[in-house]
């Protein structure tokens, strides 16, 4: 058994320590906006927040989970997250939008860290997130008109 | 059970939690496929066709024959609709259409099927009719109702309006319901365009940038079981002996069976069953599996070129005796590798089997293909066979199936079952990878003359690789053993060649081959453009004003977007500036027309492309937005490709490339800055999904050879002959 938060919510499960908690997540708790692309740590479709840190969800074993603090997709809702997302939509940067939880997650965090970041600063944070549509002049443009709202 | 209640039950089930998020959901049309958007009691009471639902509370339901993947159909194709009903776009919702050959076939193919770059093409016309005739019928409600005279009502924003009476559809719809539709309504000039032609957001971005929308491996159903299967690991191998003593030891499997496709390992959850597949000992025989080595392979290809087994696919003067002629013959092998399409939700499907029904759902792409294999593997009559096409996470060819590969895996799991259930399969990447069905690798050996003027004066190109179509349903579409997705691109050029010949060589394997976004275009665009530039070089001719001078008189779409590309770029005839160097290149597909130019930088040996500037044809301009998006994936689609993907059987025929590490893809640092002008046109539209890709990979390759001298003949640029 092990126990931890999700989204705010208290939730124990009893699974083999070394199951992935991208695979918690969906086929136990139902939550399937984390996405499976790859299982090793390659494409961050599968990106969630853990203790505050972006994480690879596929290679993140229950084991270790015992008390984190985790949240989703379905659950952030810090000002850069709902600024990154409606960015997201006004400039309909999905195309297929397998990858965009992910997406969402990283360019929240790097916004939480960095409030302005230049060119680099977003190639760099966002490098770990494969899009293969290429949404990533979207990408790029999203996160800037993000930061400016978030200026006000 | 009628298609909205289940889709409402299988929503209200999955999507136990949607969570509300601080951003519009009213005033923005949405996709049905996504969330569910007609509360209890607003069931459509207008159904003019099959396109078009219209409820109470005004909201306009489009039924979308096309499967949404990214490349805008559900979007698209209910702005053909709402243009022609004069809707207002916040009113229209979409939905996926069911399986149905005949009601919802592809009019290019006739069947329902979501390929070549169609979906607009062969809808234009079509929903523009469907929306027209709902229309009409609407007008002559309101007529009727208020005793007015037709020809005096006016709609507006989705409300019609007769002097001092106004109406939005809604109250409308029961009435409306109660009229015949018109056979034959006019449509709109395009001159009368209030949404064609402007930007519009799309249908599903709110819900795929939220984790909401719902996807085929998002789906759950009571008492669903996982499934994986063991393929074999050699493409055309099959299961000679297995032991699953250890992988049903393993907590939360239920079952392993053997099937057509491989070993079947059943669990409680995805974890168990990857678990149960890992701990599985399989025995395969490889008599009938592709055994050679990729690059051996790619020998005996290259050594077919010279075999003389060639089929002509084109012929224009006599190309031999020009070519002998001439004291400058330039010759060059162009060498291309299979390619995965890689999508980034890798393969599944769900399938539930009850009483003698069958309901299965997926990324089906040819769902009448799959519904019927459901319905032979399970021994049901077709119409016991419900098939829901879910929004895919990608595809670019991977799910255009023949072959019903996912509908033939998901119901032989059922039937090995052999009970009722529900269960769902999912391919992993290494699966996805490994798995076959490649974009055909492909040698193209060219020869070509010029003259002391300079003048291009023979051209021959012979093309060896597998043919996608033979051996399936689409073998009846081949004629006198050719298959035109072989060569597609290396044949009627826009290019006035007095003597050219392009030749066709099959050659044979068992490594299963498919349409990989662009098809023939993904390699013929790479050969032609980088040889002409070549040709257009040996003659002392610059690469744009060379192309443009070569034009047939009739290219005018051609001449057009070279002329605007090379506006946007600047274009000098200086191919290298500084530290960076230019590469043109033009290439015509699915019937739209498209120009790049491309900026290299050399990064320590390896090509850094940091802007594509790209004009693009494609007739009527539905929805600018999507087409610019299109066109940016589609360069960034090619442009990894060619920098870096190759799939390679190693000794034996075991695929190396397994995962993301080896199969790299192109990254946000690596993508260009892209700028796209779209030419204005009243002509029909053509496509968009893949046109965009094949320029990139010649624009980028004459660029780095102006820029460094190095000339990239074998693809990837990371391998041998490349950077």
């Amino acid at each position: 058994m092990t126990t931890f938060t999700v989204n705010g919510e208290e939730r124990t499960v009893d699974v083999p320590g070394d199951t992935p908690l991208l695979w918690v997540l969906r086929d136990e708790l139902k939550l399937t906006g984390t996405k499976f692309g790859c299982g090793v740590a390659q494409c961050g479709a599968c990106t969630v927040m853990l203790d505050g840190m972006t994480r690879r969800s596929c290679v993140t074993p229950v084991s270790m989970l015992e008390g984190a603090d985790i949240q989703t997709i379905e659950g952030l809702d810090t000002p850069e997250a709902i600024a990154v997302q409606a960015a997201w939509t006004a400039i309909d940067v999905p195309q297929c939008g397998w990858c965009q939880s992910g997406q969402v997650v990283s360019a929240a965090a790097l916004l939480y860290e960095i409030p302005n970041p230049t060119d680099e600063q977003i190639d760099q944070a966002m490098a770990g997130n494969i899009c293969r549509c290429a949404t990533y002049v979207r990408i790029r443009q999203a996160i800037k008109d993000a930061a400016k709202t978030l200026e006000g | 059970m009628t298609i909205t209640q289940s889709r409402r039950n299988f929503l209200a089930t999955s999507l136990g939690l949607v969570i509300a998020v601080a951003l519009p959901m009213r005033g923005r049309a949405q996709s049905g496929a996504a969330l569910a958007f007609q509360p209890d009691g607003t069931e459509p009471t207008f159904a003019p066709n099959a396109f078009i639902r219209v409820a109470e509370d005004d909201t306009v339901t489009v039924i979308i024959k096309h499967i949404e993947f990214g490349q805008g159909p559900f979007t698209g194709l209910s702005t053909l609709v709402a243009e022609e009903m004069d809707a207002d776009w916040s009113q229209m919702r979409a939905e996926s259409a069911p399986a149905d050959d005949e009601k919802y076939k592809n009019l290019l193919f006739g069947l329902q099927a979501t390929g070549g770059s169609t979906a607009m093409a062969n809808s234009y016309t079509q929903m523009r009719k469907a929306g027209a005739a709902a229309r009409a019928m609407l007008v002559q409600a309101a007529a009727e109702d208020w005793g007015v005279d037709a020809s005096t009502i006016t709609i507006s924003g989705g409300v019609l309006t007769s002097g001092d009476k106004f109406s939005t559809f809604g109250p409308l719809a029961a009435k409306a319901a109660m009229l015949t539709p018109p056979e034959d309504p006019p449509v709109k000039d395009p001159k009368d365009f209030v949404l064609i032609g402007k930007d519009r957001p799309k249908l599903d971005s709110l819900a795929k940038s939220t984790g909401s929308a719902v996807f085929t491996m998002d789906m759950d159903l009571p008492g669903m079981e996982y499934v994986v299967i063991r393929h074999a690991p050699m493409l055309g191998g099959a299961v000679a002996s297995f032991d699953d003593a250890d992988a049903l030891k393993v907590p939360g499997v239920t079952a392993v069976r053997q099937i057509p496709q491989g070993i079947a390992v059943y669990a409680t959850s995805t974890h168990a069953a990857l678990s149960g597949r890992n701990a599985l000992t399989v025995e395969w025989d490889n008599s009938a599996a592709e055994t050679r080595t990729s690059a051996q392979m790619m020998e005996d290809f290259a050594a077919l070129a010279n075999s003389g087994e060639a089929r002509a696919a084109e012929e224009v003067g006599d190309v031999d005796a020009s070519l002998s002629e001439s004291q400058n013959v330039i010759e060059m092998e162009f060498r291309f590798p299979y390619l995965a399409h890689a999508p980034m939700e890798p393969l599944d499907a769900v399938i539930q089997v009850k009483e003698g029904s069958a309901e299965t759902w997926g990324g089906y792409q040819f769902p009448g293909f799959d519904r019927q294999a459901v319905a032979g593997t399970l021994g049901l009559p077709v119409e016991n066979v419900k098939l829901n096409v879910m929004l895919a996470g990608g595809s670019f060819g991977r799910r255009a199936q023949p072959s019903a590969q996912i509908g033939n895996e998901i119901s032989a799991i059922a039937k090995a079952a052999g009970r009722d259930g529900a269960w769902k399969l999912i391919w992993t990447r290494e699966d996805d990878l490994a798995g076959g069905y490649y974009r055909p690798m492909t040698v193209h050996k060219m020869r070509g003359a010029v003259d002391t003027d300079g003048n291009i004066i023979g051209w021959h190109d012979v093309i060896v690789n597998q043919s996608i179509m033979a051996g399936g349903p689409m073998e009846q579409m081949m004629k006198d053993g050719k298959d035109p997705t072989s060569y597609e691109g290396a044949v009627k050029m826009p290019y006035d060649l007095a003597n050219l010949r392009v030749d066709w060589v099959r050659a044979e394997s068992a490594v299963p081959v498919l349409w990989w976004r662009s098809v023939g275009h993904s390699h013929t665009g790479y050969a032609t453009e980088v040889f002409l530039d070549h040709l257009l070089e040996a003659g002392g001719k610059d690469p744009l004003q060379g192309r443009l001078d070569l034009l047939k008189g009739d290219m005018g779409r051609d001449r057009a977007v070279l002329e605007k590309v090379a506006e946007m770029a600047d274009w000098d005839g200086t191919k290298v500036k500084g530290d960076k160097g230019y590469g043109v290149a033009l290439h015509e597909s699915f019937g739209t027309y498209v120009a790049q130019i491309a900026e290299v930088e050399d990064r320590d040996g390896f090509p850094h492309v940091t802007k594509v500037w790209c004009a693009v044809d494609c007739g009527v301009a539905v929805n600018p937005n999507v087409i610019r998006a299109q066109i940016e994936g589609g360069i960034g689609y090619g442009l990894g490709t060619v920098l870096f993907n190759a799939v390679t059987l190693g000794e034996g025929g075991v695929v190396q490339e397994q995962n993301f590490d080896t199969y790299r893809m192109l990254r946000i640092n690596e993508m260009p800055a892209v700028e796209v002008e779209i030419i204005e046109s009243a002509l029909d539209p053509t496509g968009i999904g893949e046109p965009g890709t094949p320029p990139v990979g010649p624009a980028v390759a004459n660029a780095w050879r102006a820029l460094t001298g190095t000339n990239v003949t074998t693809l990837p640029f990371l391998s041998a002959n490349g950077a």
